[in-house]
């Protein structure tokens, strides 16, 4: 079945546009033309915005706004992002990259969406047309969401407050068994003040490893500092079941990456 | 369906078509101009099969709407050659035994020149890397790396 495509100057049109039945926002068209392909009849029209907002990257004062058509590859190669260039670079190889935006990623389904998950762990803020959402709640709700993504905002991690780790069984590229991310910040003597850590395939969404966060509060970065965090990152999960993992695969070998992140 | 025109630059020709709105780039490009060059494998973004080169970026036809080209400039795997002479790249692909069926062929070159643009003298970690969204299935990579290095060679003999 053929798709319509309809284009709109601003973000505003475009989504009073979005309102019919059938329609989809197109960003890049790695999930939704996609899905076209596929034989997903329930999408029948595509709406786009030229708006140049879109595609603005904005760092001033630690913090940034990214325009939600930007791309993994525009992330990765911006100097003011070095941070999240790992992230980014995990996603897909170079044309993925080329075409996947932080917009459609926020709705990509395991084992897609990892740099969903490095947002998630830096707490990060989602502008729809709607207004403002923390990106934990946005993540709860955006399967009913018809309000379109406008940018995604964040203040940006210490340089060695932020990490990232993706595993795959596909080198250099592959799908994600797994993918976390953590933001931590540490007292004068060593041990973790606060810890945001974020897990990729664990749920059919990106989710907080909530009670391994509080495991690791007071605790240093060592084997025994951890040990409790490790113990507890499972907590809460669901992992996905597909031809890259199991859901009991992706629970066993969890706290082994964890531990190789946190004392990394 | 609506038919919606479109109009691009494809290996320094210009094209204009009418399609219908909702069209891969992919199927304009085999299907409507006749440039069977990149291939339809997955239409999942997965195989890298169909890439071609958008502006100078490496994208992938089969998941690029034909009508979202509008003035851009694309490059094709058949348009590489010039007058009879092999481009570098497939004059290596086929010197090193890089190719078996030759379906990821034409998407591996579209990605290797794209590296090759842009990093004239590339790290064999580097043509990997740049390599990662194509998916080949004959010849268990090593000889299109290869390949790839050779071309990189050529190049930079010849600016020599």
């Amino acid at each position: 079945m053929a798709l319509a495509l309809q284009t709109f100057p601003t973000v505003k049109d475009a989504n009073a546009a979005l309102k019919a039945a059938g329609t989809r926002y197109l960003g890049g068209g790695t999930l939704v033309v996609r899905a076209a392909n596929e034989g997903d009849v329930s999408v029948s029209g595509l709406i786009r915005s030229t708006d140049p907002a879109l595609s603005a990257i904005a760092v001033a004062g630690g913090k940034a706004r990214i325009g939600a058509s930007v791309t993994m590859a525009a992330i990765a190669r911006h100097p003011d992002l070095g941070a999240l260039a790992k992230a980014a670079r995990a996603v897909g190889g170079p044309a993925i990259r080329n075409t996947a935006t932080i917009g459609g990623n926020l709705f990509a389904p395991a084992p897609y969406g990892d740099f969903a998950v490095a947002l998630l762990a830096l707490d990060a803020t989602v502008d729809t047309e709607d207004g403002e959402l923390p990106i934990e709640a946005f993540l709860a709700k955006r399967d009913d969401s018809r309000a379109i993504v406008s940018s995604v905002r964040f203040t940006l991690p210490k340089a060695d407050g932020f990490r990232f780790l993706k595993v795959s069984r596909v080198k250099p590229k592959g799908v994600s068994v797994l993918s976390i991310a953590a933001v931590l910040e540490r007292a004068a003597d060593g041990t973790v003040s606060s810890a945001r850590i974020a897990l990729g395939c664990m749920a059919d969404r990106p989710m907080r490893a909530k009670a391994a966060e509080r495991a690791l509060k007071g605790k240093k970065l060592d084997q025994n500092g951890i040990a409790a965090a490790l113990a507890a990152a499972t907590e809460g999960t669901a992992p996905i079941t597909d031809p890259i993992a199991s859901a009991w695969y992706r629970a066993e070998v969890l706290p082994v990456h964890l531990g190789r992140l946190l004392l990394a | 369906m609506a038919k919606v025109p479109v109009q691009f630059t494809l290996n320094g020709s210009e094209k204009a078509e009418f399609v219908e709105s909702g069209t891969t780039l992919l199927n304009a490009l085999r299907d409507k101009i006749g440039d069977t060059s990149p291939k339809g494998g997955c239409h999942q973004g997965t195989c890298g099969a169909c890439s071609v080169i958008i502006d100078g970026e490496l994208r992938l036809s089969c998941l690029t709407l034909a009508e979202t080209c509008n003035g851009a400039a694309i490059t094709t795997t058949s348009g590489l050659a010039e007058g009879g002479v092999l481009h570098p790249l497939q004059r290596a692909f086929l010197d090193t035994f890089a190719t078996q069926c030759g379906f990821c062929t034409p998407g591996m070159i579209m990605a290797a020149k794209v590296l090759l643009d842009h990093t004239p003298n590339p790290s064999r970690d580097e043509v990997v890397e740049a390599l990662s969204g194509n998916i080949c299935r004959c010849t268990g990579y090593e000889p299109i790396i290869q390949a790839v290095l050779t071309a990189a060679r050529a190049n930079s003999q010849n600016a020599a």
